[in-house]
């Protein structure tokens, strides 16, 4: 077990620095120079050549890379070039407020889309199975915003159920708070919904035609004994695996859907730096887009690892 | 062996002990069909069999014959789209067909237990094999601690010598051999009445094979239980059943006792069956073997008459126009042929005459095509060395076939990779071709030396590629290899697809058209295509049925005499290497242990390996010489035991302890006779029982399927 | 060794309850008998052309198919010919008619300049479907490429681009094409070639795996015994035998494609306005939600999402038909 995962470690530690290289050229292809960017049109040539000294733009590639990966290690994300402050008194206050949208969305996709792929799987080729499979594949690539804008249409203006904002106004209960992220949660849910309830199904099928499933119900063991001893743990295994790879997708969502419903984070954060073209805040923001990604994956990794004795305890030969 | 006698002195008490007279399986007049597109096909015909108490019942036949299907039936375990249309299945008089779901579940728990072909599959990965057994004696009510207890004794029961171990395990940490144990004890724990087995030593080493065949022999005189055992093996039924079955397209052909099935066969389809399968010594220089021409009709299409009469030869007017009912034939047997008193003298469909290759008997002297010295490769798995080919110097004539027998992971096949080039060799390994190097990987060898050295493949469906047609596959290797175009090419095609006995219609088709043994033939023609001078058969009919496996065995013996070309010929089928070889080599972990004329090896005095390898052979006599048993289980080849690598299961091991200490050298003990033991070979021969013309020997081991 | 197939038909058999695959358990359960007569009428039944039809009559008789079909074409024939039969110019202000709710005059109602809400909603299939097949098609071809390459190449190759596709696959996509947008600059082009290449790798994943598996095959190992060089052994021996997959991925990769670019948009880094894109039209329009003015932002969501589902639907149909 333990060289299985000080590999994947390894492999994660790896693809963090082939992406932040990534990130890191992609900011570089931007033409023209930030100190212009940043002191408008009127500003003296020497002004602006003094800044990107100061920036230290005018540095060899290699060097500006080493600066700014070192400064991650440290703690030091940079200095936004629009706000003049330092990038993580804006990034980590963001994060949180997206992870609480984030986090909101996962407790309710989780469990529904599992209990749905089941559901479907134990009813195969039933009409249930058709409209859980066939409708929540259709959500999954429906856009976030398009189905967050009928989401506010339905129960903001024509029902005015729900508020159209994300935030509660400060101070707010817990539960109102919560109230105020039922709207922005909804699309991501959608979104995620479909994909993890499909691979749940498939996994649940795939036992269900297994051999040692009919081993068990030949034994003479009672249905839902079958389905809940033999059947759940080893098909929901695989599912770990798709839930984590899932946060992405999610991420993806709530870069449009805090921007729909003026939501302050990480995704509008990276969206008004980009605007606004503050390089160091927007790096730093898809950076740790990544890093929450390649996280989740590791820990989906570990949790398999752990759970499916064929990896822990290979096989005797 | 350290069994316990638990069960047998605690018996589980039943909650309804089944009625005495009843006979444990009543099947009658079963239909069992399929929905396919709307359309109901029948998979099971009129199919009538019993099952007394403590007896054994065989069901024989080809693939899609039916019987898994008749198994499936009488545990009512049908797929959703198939059902039991018509006829009954009672089982200790109760009638199955009519059984809501809870009895049916009681039956399933107490009465019924089925043992499956792959032992790994059938058990769950993520549990414990303590807990999936004690789970078996949960449902029938025991405790926990009890169920735990008993599964213990179980496992015992079934000669696993560590239980306590073993229940700790998860399947996957277990061998093969292991898991069927575990399954056997499952099926066994609620001490049914009848226990059905489903080809449950197909995926198992022949001398695992043995063991479990033996196990099951024993445990069911102990548990009392009646047997329903499936197999497309002859042997393996003729050994372990009372009475026998024999299917064919969805219907019961002939029926009764084994032997009498086995001695005097009353149905033609079991006269063709029992003369596909080289028996009693039986090599291709003596004759042909017999086939059976035509094909299976398709599923769901049900003749008018006989649904053998097709590929029959007794077949007249009235076997087409009229359905044979089951006749009987003595009170204990019946065929469902009209002319089956006629059965026994059917005619061939093949003649045995054999064309001898022109030059008689092969040259010793002639140098040979290939000749291996110290060839080994080494393997890396997670950082371990496994030598999986160790030093072997083998020599190949031309027109000869070698045969390369061993239990899986002995090597075989990765010496064949070798010699093709697929697989680099370790350095120093020599491979000569007519005395000059090959190169190891076959990337670096040059056309005439990649067109000398071609392959038949296992599995067709794997070894041609399925989006092309038959035509762009022989015509790619007639290209690539005999540097053919144009019209020399077409000429060469036609030539090539006669010979391996395909029609021109063939050509346009894609592998998944043809049957499998027409798979094959396509194989072969590819094979065969560039005009090879060795071609190496890697277990070329083990994916297919015996009646289509006698036809290429025919085949490559034919193309063999008339080409000249040497095969290295690998198969797991004793039977049938000794059908096609001239010289055997015999491998245990990658190392030749026994190198001879076929005829001496099958002889003796034998290897302790070849004899047991010999002594695990069903044969289809139904009478079994004292088994010489392998102990233990197969080393791993990363670790394999120091002195000679086969003493940790040689029932001859010396109590001096040379065989622990130092390896015996691969010596000549007779002319052309190579072994690698320290037991002399008087010895030997002294302990195997064997006279000089060891025909006693030859009599034992001839059958095989 | 000869397993018995009785058992495996039995099951193919079973997965014929679903309407979907029977078709293909028909051909199995055939393929399995140990003999196919070939010579005999029942042998037509399985000519490549029969299969091909067979799949053809199976998709025309799924009903979630032709709904899917008729939406998309109904999008295709707005996009191509929209410009001839909308009641308005899409473009065209009218500042005397803002903000209009939905009416007989303008059915969807007009926008904050007064435009025909109707008009731009026909016409804004336009962009999007010339963007997301161009950049799928770019992706897959590409994709293709890189994924045969990697499983027939392994070693330094597949593992440098794995990495690399581990990398950018931690990102999603919206925001790698948006992080590239943003540094060149929004354009057709760009967006093609900017979202081409990133599916390319999600692509390339399924492809090598694919590729992997089929390199097990004997027939890889039978062309090596012939000293095919690698452009056969990838192109002529293998990718005929993975184009179920590649065409899979296709149909998902458009839907995914129009998801991407639809957001872009949404987000201001896509299609840029006045050019009616939905997207983009729901950008401009969406702040004036709360002032009641749903028609404006609503109908060129339902577009977006008709179109999505309408492509899930016919992908997912061609998915059950081939990959049986």
């Amino acid at each position: 077990m333990w060289p299985h995962l000080l590999k994947r470690l390894g492999l994660t530690v790896l693809t963090l620095v082939l992406l932040s290289m990534i990130i890191f050229l992609a900011g570089q292809v931007l033409p023209g120079n930030p100190g212009r960017a940043i002191l408008g049109h009127y500003a003296p040539e020497s002004a602006v050549l003094a800044l990107n000294r100061k920036l230290g733009v005018t540095r060899p590639l290699l060097v500006q890379y080493w600066s700014w990966v070192s400064g991650i290690i440290h703690g030091n994300l940079g200095t936004s070039w629009e706000y003049h402050a330092p990038v993580s008194s804006f990034l980590f206050p963001a994060l949180g407020r997206s992870a609480k949208l984030a986090l909101f969305a996962f407790v309710i996709v989780v469990p529904l889309s599992i209990l749905g792929g089941v559901v479907a799987a134990l009813n195969r080729g039933r009409a249930i199975d058709k409209i859980i499979s066939v409708g929540g594949l259709s959500f999954t690539t429906v856009p976030t915003f398009v189905s967050g804008i009928v989401l506010i249409v339905i129960f903001g203006i024509a029902l005015k159920v729900l508020p159209v904002t994300a935030q509660a106004p400060p101070g707010s209960p817990f539960f109102t708070q919560l109230r105020y992220l039922i709207l922005p949660a909804v699309p991501l849910v959608l979104i995620l919904f479909g994909y993890i309830a499909r691979m749940a199904r498939a996994g649940t099928i795939e036992v269900l035609d297994s051999d040692y499933v009919r081993t068990a119900t030949l034994n003479g063991l009672p249905r839902w004994r079958v389905i809940s001893r033999h059947v759940l743990r080893n098909s929901l295994l695989p599912t770990i695996t798709v839930i984590a790879t899932q946060t992405g997708y999610l991420i993806g969502g709530l870069v449009v859907i805090e921007n729909l419903f003026n939501y302050p984070g990480i995704g509008r954060l990276i969206l008004t730096a980009a605007d606004f073209k503050d390089f160091p805040m927007l790096e730093a923001g898809v950076l740790f887009i990544g890093i929450v990604y390649l996280l989740a994956t590791l820990l989906a990794d570990i949790l398999y690892t752990v759970l499916n004795p064929r990896i822990r305890l290979g096989s005797e030969e | 062996m350290n069994r316990s006698l638990v069960s047998t002195s605690a018996r589980l008490p039943h909650e309804h002990p089944p009625d005495e007279r009843a006979k444990v399986l009543e099947v009658n007049h079963l239909d069992v069909s399929y929905r396919v597109r709307d359309r109901e096909r029948l998979a099971v015909r009129d199919v009538s069999f019993e099952i007394g108490r403590q007896e054994s019942f065989g069901l024989v036949g080809e693939s899609g014959c039916g019987k898994s299907t008749t198994a499936l039936a009488v545990t009512r375990y049908l797929p959703s789209n198939g059902r039991i249309s018509s006829g009954g299945v009672k089982v200790n008089g109760h009638d199955l067909t009519s059984m809501d779901k809870a009895s049916l579940r009681r039956l399933r728990a107490r009465t019924v237990s089925m043992v499956y072909q792959e032992p790994m599959k059938a058990l769950n990965p993520s549990i414990r094999i303590g807990r999936q057994l004690s789970e078996v004696y949960e449902i029938i009510g025991l405790k926990r601690a009890e169920a735990l207890e008993r599964a213990e004794a179980m496992l015992r029961n079934v000669q696993i010598s560590d239980p306590g171990l073993v229940m700790r395990r998860y399947p996957h940490q277990l061998s093969g051999g292991m898991q069927q144990r575990v399954i056997i004890a499952m099926a066994l724990a609620s001490e049914p009445s009848l226990l059905i087995l489903d080809e449950p030593t197909t995926a198992l080493d022949a001398t695992v094979e043995a063991e479990v065949l033996d196990l099951v022999a024993l445990l069911r005189q102990e548990f009392q239980t009646a047997v329903l055992f499936i197999s497309h093996n002859l042997a393996v039924i003729a050994k372990m059943c009372d009475r026998v079955g024999v299917m064919y397209a969805g219907e019961l052909v002939e029926e009764g006792p084994a032997e009498q099935v086995f001695e005097d066969p009353r149905h033609p389809y079991t006269v063709g069956l029992l003369r596909c399968v080289p028996q009693r010594g039986q090599r291709k220089d003596h004759g042909r073997l017999d086939t059976i021409p035509g094909f299976l009709p398709g599923p769901g299409q049900v003749p008018r008459g006989c649904v053998f009469a097709q590929r029959c030869s007794l077949a007249d007017e009235r076997c087409v126009s009229e359905a044979p009912p089951m006749y009987e034939v003595t009170p204990l047997r019946s065929s469902r042929c009209h002319y089956h008193e006629d059965a026994p003298r059917v005619p061939r469909s093949t003649p045995a005459d054999v064309q001898l290759p022109e030059s008689g008997e092969l040259d010793r002297a002639e140098a040979p095509v290939i000749r291996l010295r110290g060839v080994s490769k080494t393997f890396k798995v997670r950082g371990e060395s496994v030598r999986a080919v160790s030093d072997i110097d083998l020599d190949l004539r031309l027109g000869e076939t070698l045969g390369l027998v061993g239990e899986s992971g002995c090597g075989k096949s990765t010496l064949a990779r070798v010699l093709l080039g697929l697989t680099p060799p370790d350095e120093g390994s020599v491979i000569e071709l007519d005395g000059l190097p090959l190169a190891g990987r076959c990337s670096e060898r040059d056309r005439e030396q990649l067109q000398a050295i071609q392959i038949i493949f296992q599995n067709p469906d794997s070894a041609l590629n399925r989006r092309h047609s038959v035509r762009h596959i022989v015509t790619r290797a007639l290209r690539k290899l005999a540097g053919l175009s144009g019209d020399a090419c077409e000429t060469r095609l036609v030539e090539v697809v006669r010979s391996v006995r395909l029609e021109e219609s063939h050509l346009a088709l894609r592998p998944r058209h043809l049957s499998g043994g027409l798979k094959q033939r396509v194989a072969i023609a590819r094979a065969f295509a560039g005009s090879p001078r060795v071609l190496v058969c890697d277990e070329p009919t083990s994916a297919l049925d015996v009646s289509v496996q006698a036809a290429i065995l025919n085949l490559l013996a034919d193309l063999q005499s008339r080409e000249r070309v040497t095969y290295v010929f690998i198969s797991h089928d004793l039977g049938v290497v000794r059908y096609l070889s001239d010289r055997i080599a015999v491998l245990y972990l990658g190392k030749v242990m026994e190198y001879g004329p076929a005829e001496t090896v099958f002889a003796g005095p034998h290897h302790p390996y070849t004899e047991g390898l010999l002594s695990a052979l069903p044969n289809l006599d139904g009478v079994q010489g004292e088994r010489v048993k392998l102990e233990g289980e197969l080393p791993s080849a990363a670790h394999p035991p120091a002195g000679c690598v086969f003493h940790t299961r040689c029932p001859r091991r010396l109590s001096s302890g040379v065989c622990e200490s130092s390896e015996p050298p691969l010596v000549e003990v007779e002319p052309d006779h190579m072994m690698r033991c320290h037991i002399p070979i008087t010895e030997l021969r002294r302990l195997q029982g064997k006279e000089p013309s060891g025909q006693e020997e030859a009599q034992r081991t001839s059958a095989a399927t | 060794m000869t397993a018995d197939s009785d058992l495996t038909a039995a099951l193919v058999g079973a997965k014929a309850e679903s309407a979907s695959v029977e078709a293909g358990a028909m051909t199995d359960v055939l393929d399995r008998a140990p003999f196919v007569v070939v010579s005999s009428s029942g042998a037509q039944d399985l000519s490549p052309r029969r299969i091909r039809a067979e799949q053809l009559r199976q998709l025309v008789h799924s009903k979630a198919f032709i709904v899917g079909a008729l939406i998309l074409l109904w999008w295709i024939v707005c996009a191509i010919f929209g410009t001839l039969f909308v009641p308005y110019n899409p473009l065209s202000q009218s500042l005397l008619n803002v903000n209009a709710a939905p009416s007989a005059a303008h059915w969807f109602g007009t926008d904050s300049l007064g435009r025909d809400v109707f008009s731009r909603v026909i016409v804004g299939a336009r962009d999007i479907l010339e963007i997301a097949p161009l950049a799928t098609l770019v992706g897959t071809a590409v994709g293709t490429a890189i994924g045969l390459a990697q499983g027939y190449f392994r070693g330094a190759f597949d593992m440098l681009v794995g990495r690399l596709v581990d990398a950018l696959l931690a990102l999603p996509t919206v925001i790698v094409a948006f992080l590239f947008i943003v540094a060149v600059g929004a354009n057709t082009l760009t967006l093609v070639i900017v979202i081409g290449f990133t599916f390319a790798f999600i692509i390339a994943r399924t492809v090598r795996t694919a590729v992997l598996q089929e390199r097990e095959l004997d027939y890889i190992a039978a062309a090596r015994l012939r000293n095919e060089n690698a452009f056969h052994i990838m192109f002529v021996e293998v990718l005929p035998n993975v184009l179920g997959p590649i065409i899979v991925e296709f149909t998902v990769r458009l839907g995914y494609a129009i998801f991407t670019i639809a957001t872009l948009s949404f987000l201001g880094f896509g299609v840029q306005p006045p050019t009616p894109d939905w997207g983009a039209t729901v950008a401009s329009n969406y702040q004036y939600l709360a002032a009641g003015y749903w028609w404006q932002t609503l109908f060129p969501a339902l577009a977006i999402a008709s179109l999505v589902v309408a492509i899930n639907l016919v992908g997912d149909s061609m998915e059950a038909a081939l990959l049986q």
